[in-house]
């Protein structure tokens, strides 16, 4: 692509981020959202994180994780096992980083 | 916003800062690995940096990435990143109540600010529409914090990309983020059961494009969270709130 391309796919892209984000900011109009779907909206994060998560922690290519000589299987349980001791999510993020670069630098996981 | 103090003043600013404080880690985390990527595809630091300011949407930015690299049309790169934001359109119609007495353009400037972690602690603190200085306070402070940690570690990654290791795997302390935030947010037998659900439909659907995968897992938790209130409703409805006032 030359820059001007670039520069048009990267406007473009910015729009995409303001429509998906504002998306039901755009009616004029009331809009009401009725009370079941409201109650059920509180279970999309959650979700979202989860899909997002899943193949970062587990998955390789298409595929969950098959091997034991997997570095974030064992950064993953130590980020839990912080989590659901300290309830910390600072502590988790290092911990488990802490873990995962000792395996990929020292075993080669 | 209150035109007696400037909003960085206000309590609920800080406090919408503070509670981004250790998430703002993984985002920085993200970011740096978003910068080399952006670096390694070739875009060249100036579009790099104008990307990451102006899209600021992260996992549409890496989708987009090899697209723009290969030369692929302009709609299909388009195309392609909306679907990856898809989940941004579902959370919009959970922020409208709370910022329906806004103009449109206030609203859709609230929204373009808000990244998945700044919709999940403000709906925290706020299970019910209050007051809107204190939310849009709120709001600000707490997307400042992830607005400059993210473009902060972008930039540095695309000056560094040469010299950071990928094989570190930096980006793993983003994913870290993410599963603390998600631990959080299992507070009762509907949040676990979605959880559950959502992650067998994430896996179900992988082989979907555009990671349509994760439209497909937030409608089905959705099904699921909703059938399990009303069938077996356990405690007073609340909304996952850990130690929100």
């Amino acid at each position: 692509m030359t820059t001007w391309q670039t520069l048009v796919a990267i406007a473009g892209l910015t729009v995409v981020s303001i429509v998906t984000r504002g998306f039901f900011m755009f009616p004029r109009r009331e809009l009401p959202i009725p009370a079941w779907l409201r109650e059920a909206l509180r279970y999309a994060p959650l979700a979202a994180l989860v899909a997002v998560l899943l193949p970062e922690l587990a998955m390789t290519g298409d595929h969950l994780i098959a091997t034991w000589r997997d570095a974030r299987i064992y950064a993953t349980a130590t980020g839990v096992l912080v989590f659901c001791t300290t309830r910390s999510l600072l502590g988790t993020i290092l911990a488990g980083s802490a873990v995962l670069l000792a395996l990929r630098l020292g075993l080669n996981w | 916003m209150s035109a007696s103090q400037p909003v960085w003043r206000h309590p609920e600013f800080k406090r919408g800062a503070r509670e981004m404080r250790d998430v703002a880690l993984g985002i920085g985390a993200w970011g740096l690995v978003a910068g080399i990527a952006m670096a390694k595809a070739g875009l060249g630091a100036a579009l790099a940096i104008a990307m990451s300011l102006s899209v600021f949407a992260g996992s549409a930015q890496l989708a987009a990435l090899p697209l723009i690299a290969q030369g692929a049309p302009l709609w299909v790169i388009w195309a392609t990143a909306f679907c990856v934001n898809l989940r941004f359109v579902i959370f919009s119609a959970g922020w409208r109540p709370y910022l329906e007495p806004l103009s449109r353009p206030r609203r859709l400037l609230v929204t373009y600010f808000t990244v998945d972690f700044t919709y999940i602690a403000f709906m925290r603190r706020f299970p019910q529409p209050a007051a809107m200085s204190d939310q849009l306070a709120y709001v600000a402070g707490n997307a400042t914090m992830s607005w400059i940690s993210w473009q902060a570690m972008t930039v540095a990654g695309v000056v560094l990309a040469d010299v950071i290791p990928t094989r570190w795997g930096l980006g793993f302390a983003g994913s870290l983020a993410l599963l603390g935030i998600t631990a959080s947010l299992l507070v009762d037998r509907g949040t676990w059961i979605a959880a559950a659900v959502a992650a067998s439909a994430a896996f179900a659907a992988f082989a979907l494009p555009f990671h349509l995968n994760i439209v497909v897992a937030i409608a089905a938790a959705m099904a699921a969270g909703i059938l399990v209130d009303h069938l077996a409703p356990s405690r007073a409805k609340a909304p996952p709130s850990g130690d929100a006032a």
